[in-house]
């Protein structure tokens, strides 16, 4: 993905399908991601999230059980969250095997936020090496001067 | 959470030509804008443009050196940047370590009551 996608990784020693369970019921998501959590998981829904004493709308994205989640937030703004004005969250599970799941989790649409859209398209034309390549050279660069 | 002038620094910074002219001025120290021009694949008037919002987002700075104008990476607003996505990135690895906790507790739960 080229751009500034944040992407992590971990290895739960859990079935698939439970992993998919706490990933997209409302009361587990409280329990990892926002204090309160309202959302129907169906591509398109309109949802609502709030930390502390902020809320701000979601929507969902894909629904792939048991492997794709993706939904779209920018809070805390109020506009509604659509390409370009949002950040995107993308979860993918990979089963290891019947007792281990691994999960990678995207979250991307940053620096989309402030750009006009001619910008934008010409950016999603691009397909270049990705933030975390950058962020390592530059760390390189940065080091020898 | 995301600020005006965050969105300004990732608006800069994530463009993947800005991102090029970046490097060339990171690697070099302090280079004119004809001189980075020779070194891209886009016009000497694409990286005036991209010069300016660097400059804007604070990432880089001027200097007037004779007939020359000179640019340079402002070190601290960059490593900033770099912070900031090393903690959006620690902020996510805390939120999956939540979720590990979670299903494998729900999994351990799962298997003392066979359904």
């Amino acid at each position: 993905m080229p751009g500034l996608a944040i992407e992590r990784e971990i290895l739960i020693e859990a079935p698939v399908k439970v992993v998919w369970r706490t990933i997209t019921e409302p009361d587990q998501i409280s329990q990892w991601f926002a204090d309160k959590v309202e959302l129907v998981v169906e591509p398109g829904a309109h949802g609502y999230m709030e930390f502390g004493d902020q809320g701000g709308p979601v929507v969902v994205e894909t629904v792939d059980p048991p492997t794709r989640f993706s939904f779209r937030w920018n809070h805390p703004r109020g506009e509604e969250p659509v390409p370009g004005n949002s950040m995107l969250i993308e979860f993918t599970l990979t089963p290891e095997d019947d007792e281990r799941t691994r999960l990678r989790v995207t979250e991307s649409g940053h620096e989309l936020r402030a750009w006009p859209d001619a910008e934008k398209q010409r950016y999603a034309d691009e397909h270049r090496e990705g933030w975390g390549e950058f962020l390592d050279r530059l760390a390189t660069l940065l080091a020898k001067r | 959470m995301t600020t005006q002038a965050d969105d300004e620094l990732w608006s800069a910074i994530g463009d993947p030509s800005r991102r090029q002219v970046l490097d060339l001025l990171v690697s070099h120290g302090e280079v004119s804008a004809s001189w980075l021009a020779e070194r891209v694949p886009f016009s000497r008037q694409a990286v005036s443009k991209h010069l300016v919002v660097l400059e804007r987002a604070g990432l880089i700075s001027r200097r007037k050196q004779g007939r020359e104008v000179l640019y340079q990476v402002e070190t601290g607003r960059l490593d900033q940047a770099t912070t900031t996505m090393t903690e959006l990135a620690a902020q996510w690895d805390r939120r999956l370590a939540t979720i590990k906790r979670l299903a494998e507790t729900a999994h351990a739960e799962d298997k003392r009551r066979p359904s």
